[in-house]
């Protein structure tokens, strides 16, 4: 009864992980493909792989995509910490109304972030080309450009933007584990706050950074909603490429492209856990030896 | 020492007002105004019209949340009753997707239901429809999938059944084990121990799952565009249209923005209520 | 950390690795072009790059619509643009399009009279014409018994679940109108409502498989539909990856439209762009751009000569049928419309049929 019951449940996990990953293999396959077709198989080649790296605005939009991220999980990650940190200290009813607002991108469907993003941008544009006008036109000094638009630098706002709450998310819980008398401690030791910080606090809150930061970054990567309200013409994702490419014929390129994403975050993936698992027996030798 | 830590969080303070309240303030001004800049009502008057959209949206996406709860809980239970390495294993396998661009894992399942795609092809070969045929005397060359209502509901399920998993599998996976134990002893049954300890404990998971699944799902265009072929429009589309398609009307498009932002956060208030009193009576 | 340290480390090497770093020098010379899709020979972009120095940046947007809603927003920020008659109409009288220079156009000499002081720029002082052709019915024949001639087709509840509807409002409901005999510059509210009625009924028939643009191609090569209404130059692509899709401008009529390169008022690049528009202007681009993107070349020494170039390159005369399509002989030219741009109610009486015939 209880082995057949075992098998029932992993069954039901072994289609659900087929109902995940055949699209998945399906993609690959089909980057090899030798015909122009995503469904029907012509023999292999590799020839999609060729084309891909000469496609300038695929190679671009990867570029774009990883900067992107990058910046914006390094930005939010260190601002979303000092944030909590801020908010921690905070008196109750400040911080929770706070929180309500830094909740609501969370809360709220990416096409609202982005469609509001867009509208608040191209009139703080507007605005702001009317008071450059205005200030060219008084003094010579300094030139203002009077003509903003979206861009990468709106791209990078966006983002940052919608990765600072889920840092706070992860770092607030471990800020409020942490024991409120260290930082007294250390500075009734002769630690400057400065030095609390560094030496005691960030210690403490490092695994909620961490994650933090890795949330972040798969926020960003994964993306497409709001990149696509607040990138313009002049930037554009991946994800915003590809977009673009299945409303035309669509080329094998795109299978090339996810191929290549597969095997780079699998490779990582992997990576990570070989070391973790090393990681795990090493501290479990350690403890036996003891 | 902890008002001058609060300082810190000034900068940040600073950037929600201007990239958090004021785009959103930005977009209420818009959705009551007119395309001159005055002020109007007419906005949310046309709405009337879209009706429709909005109860499909809202129709498919509640059936995308049910069927990623019916198929997410019992693997995340399960899982949880499985050893580490399989259990860290299968957490990987669920990650790596999220990893990929959802664009390109829908654009795969656009090669799959097409009418000439692989799945009709693997039907012709095994004979299916030529057995469908003969059954039910139609003639049909391929079963159409792309471009319906069932295929938009499938792309939803796929791209936000991970984010139904997660959620609920952290919570189970931190029940406290002593609690089943107890209620066994106090002579509860498998079933019963699952229907009045783990399902009600469990209940904060499944509502933070909900959440992530249904808001994404209400609003998504992209996915509607590519499997639903644009005969279904769902309230996304709609937006989408108004800013950057083919019905330029960026006050219209804030408008109907703005009252599906209220319907969400309206839904999301009265389920949190709901889970707290819940989690309430679990604890008395 | 050290996790975190690593993904880090892993994914800048990535990035480093990465050709083409984005962020070039200011005294760069760049040219944004934003065009249809499948609507250029690439390797005239690269030509043009070797040749001048300057970066073009290649985009498409995939209907006038969209392309005027890009702009609208601030979305869209580029130099050159490819419209459409109606479209330079509006887009004139919304004063976003800046004068040319035409000193700087010499090849613009080359355009035939035809194309030039049309309804849209009568003073031919914004544009210079980058492609002509016809709005028809494409379908397969292995699919739909007979040969269609008439707009019913694209209504016929006969074909239901086979027949794509092109995704702009203007083209939509031009079908609807011309197969109803009205005038495709209708601004009769009455006209248009009838229009949009026809458009819904045949909708909630099952009649439309998807309302597409450029994904017709692939559903009408791969056999995924049988009837679609699109562009003569886009037929004569897929016809070369499908032999078995025919082509047709039905018998009530049709549109002709006449797609022509402007410089946006707010361009930064203007010199940049008034470069490029002379390079595709000149009859080897031209020759190049019929041959890949299949659409009428409105310079005349191009026209003339393609017949010749086609023999030249593929070694086999130019089948004439097939030309005929491309370059619409004047027996069907009679017979088709120029789009107009229209009163700001007719373009809002658009945007909300339009918008409710997608409920």
């Amino acid at each position: 009864m209880k082995k057949s019951n075992r098998f029932g449940n992993r069954l039901l996990m072994a289609l659900v992980f087929l109902f995940l990953y055949a699209p998945i293999l399906i993609l690959i396959i089909f980057s090899f493909n030798a015909g122009n077709s995503s469904s029907v198989w012509k023999g292999f080649s590799l020839a999609w792989y060729g084309k891909l790296f000469h496609n300038r605005l695929i190679m671009q939009s990867v570029y774009t995509t990883l900067i992107v991220s990058f910046l914006a999980t390094a930005i939010a990650t260190v601002a979303g910490t000092f944030a909590a940190i801020g908010f921690y200290a905070m008196r109750r009813k400040l911080r929770d109304s706070l929180v309500t607002v830094n909740n609501i991108p969370m809360m709220n469907a990416d096409i609202v972030t982005g469609v509001s993003l867009c509208l608040f941008f191209v009139a703080f544009f507007n605005g702001w080309g009317s008071f450059a006008g205005w200030l060219n036109s008084i003094q010579s000094v300094i030139v203002l450009p009077t003509r903003l638009t979206l861009g990468f630098g709106t791209l990078l706002i966006a983002h940052i933007s919608f990765n600072i709450p889920y840092v706070i998310l992860s770092v607030g819980p471990k800020l409020r584990q942490m024991d409120k008398n260290l930082i007294d401690a250390a500075q009734d030791l002769g630690c400057t706050w400065m030095q609390a910080f560094w030496k005691v606090v960030l210690p403490e809150i490092k695994p909620g950074i961490v994650s933090g930061a890795l949330t972040a970054f798969t926020m960003s990567i994964d993306d497409f909603v709001i990149s696509y309200f607040t990138a313009g013409s002049s930037a554009s994702t991946l994800a915003m490429t590809i977009y673009g490419m299945t409303k035309k014929r669509v080329s094998p390129q795109i299978n090339a492209v996810s191929t290549l994403l597969f095997a780079a975050v699998l490779l990582l993936l992997v990576i990570i856990n070989v070391r973790e698992a090393r990681q795990e027996k090493r501290a479990a030798e350690n403890r036996i030896n003891l | 020492m902890k008002n001058k830590l609060s300082r810190l969080a000034v900068p940040y303070v600073v950037w929600m007002a201007l990239f958090v309240v004021a785009p959103i303030i930005m977009m209420v001004i818009y959705a009551f105004s007119a395309s001159n800049g005055g002020f109007t009502l007419n906005n949310f008057v046309k709405m009337g019209a879209y009706a429709e959209v909005f109860i499909r949206s809202f129709k498919l996406a509640l059936i995308a949340t049910a069927i990623c709860l019916l198929v997410g809980y019992p693997v995340s239970y399960f899982m949880s009753k499985e050893g580490p390495r399989f259990q860290r294993m299968a957490m990987v396998l669920i990650m790596l997707p999220m990893w990929m661009n959802f664009l390109l894992r829908t654009y795969s399942w656009m090669t799959i239901l097409e009418n000439n795609g692989l799945l009709n092809q693997l039907f012709q070969k095994i004979g299916l429809i030529a057995l469908y045929n003969r059954m039910t005397g139609a003639d049909l060359s391929y079963f159409p999938m792309m471009n319906t209502q069932g295929a938009v509901v499938l792309g939803m399920v796929y791209n936000y059944l991970p984010f139904m998993i997660l959620p609920i599998y952290s919570v189970i996976i931190k029940l406290d084990g002593s609690l089943i134990e107890a209620a066994r002893d106090l002579g509860a049954g498998s079933a019963t121990v699952f229907r009045r300890v783990i399902l009600p404990l469990s209940l904060p998971g499944v509502l933070s799952g909900i959440t992530m699944v249904f808001v994404p799902a209400v609003s998504t265009f992209a996915i509607s565009q590519m499997l639903g072929g644009g005969t279904e429009l769902l309230l996304g589309d709609l937006i989408e249209q108004q800013f950057m398609g083919g019905a330029y009307n960026p006050q219209l498009g804030a408008a109907i923005s703005l009252v599906m932002m209220v319907i969400v956060v309206v839904c999301m208030l009265v389920m949190n209520r709901f889970g707290e009193g819940e989690e309430q009576a679990v604890m008395l | 950390m050290k996790k975190i340290a690593l993904v880090l480390a892993m994914l800048m090497a990535m990035t480093m690795l990465l050709p083409g770093c984005g962020s070039g020098g200011d005294d760069e010379r760049v040219v944004n072009v934003c065009s249809w899709g499948e609507y250029i020979d690439e390797s005239l972009i690269d030509e043009f790059e070797s040749e001048t120095g300057i970066t073009v940046n290649y985009q498409t947007v995939e209907s006038n619509e969209a392309l005027y809603s890009l702009l609208k927003t601030g979305a869209g920020d580029y130099d050159v643009i490819v419209p459409s008659d109606y479209m330079i109409g509006r887009l004139i009288a919304e004063d976003m399009l800046s004068e040319l220079d035409y000193s700087n156009i010499p090849n613009y000499e080359k355009i035939d009279e035809q194309y030039k002081g049309l309804s849209y720029d009568p003073e031919n002082k914004y544009t210079v014409p980058y492609t002509w052709g016809t709005l028809g019915i494409i379908y397969n024949s292995k699919m739909v018994k007979g040969d269609i001639t008439s707009w019913d087709a694209m209504f016929d509840p006969q074909y239901a679940g086979n027949v794509l509807m092109i995704r702009n409002s203007r083209d939509a409901l031009a079908a609807a109108l011309l197969d109803l005999g009205y005038n495709i510059n209708t601004t009769d509210e009455k006209e248009l409502t009838a229009a949009y009625e026809k458009l819904k009924t045949a909708k909630e028939a099952g009649v439309y498989q998807a309302f597409v643009m450029d994904e017709v191609f692939q559903k009408m090569e791969g056999g995924n539909a049988a009837i679609a209404m699109y562009y003569a130059g886009d037929y004569l692509t897929m016809l070369e990856n499908n032999p078995d899709l025919r082509y047709v401008v039905p018998k009530e009529g049709s549109n002709w439209f006449v797609d022509a390169m402007c410089v946006l008022k707010n361009a930064q690049h203007k010199t940049e762009a008034e470069e490029w528009i002379n390079f595709i202007a000149s009859t080897e681009s031209n020759l190049a751009n019929m041959d890949y993107v299949g659409y009428a070349s409105p310079n005349g020494e191009a026209l003339t000569q393609y017949p010749a170039y086609y023999e030249e390159n593929y070694g086999e005369a130019l089948d004439n049928a097939q030309f005929e399509v491309m370059a619409a002989p004047d027996s069907v030219l009679k017979n088709c419309t120029l789009y107009e741009n229209l009163p700001q109610d007719t373009l809002n009486l658009y945007n909300d049929l339009w918008t409710q015939l997608g409920i």
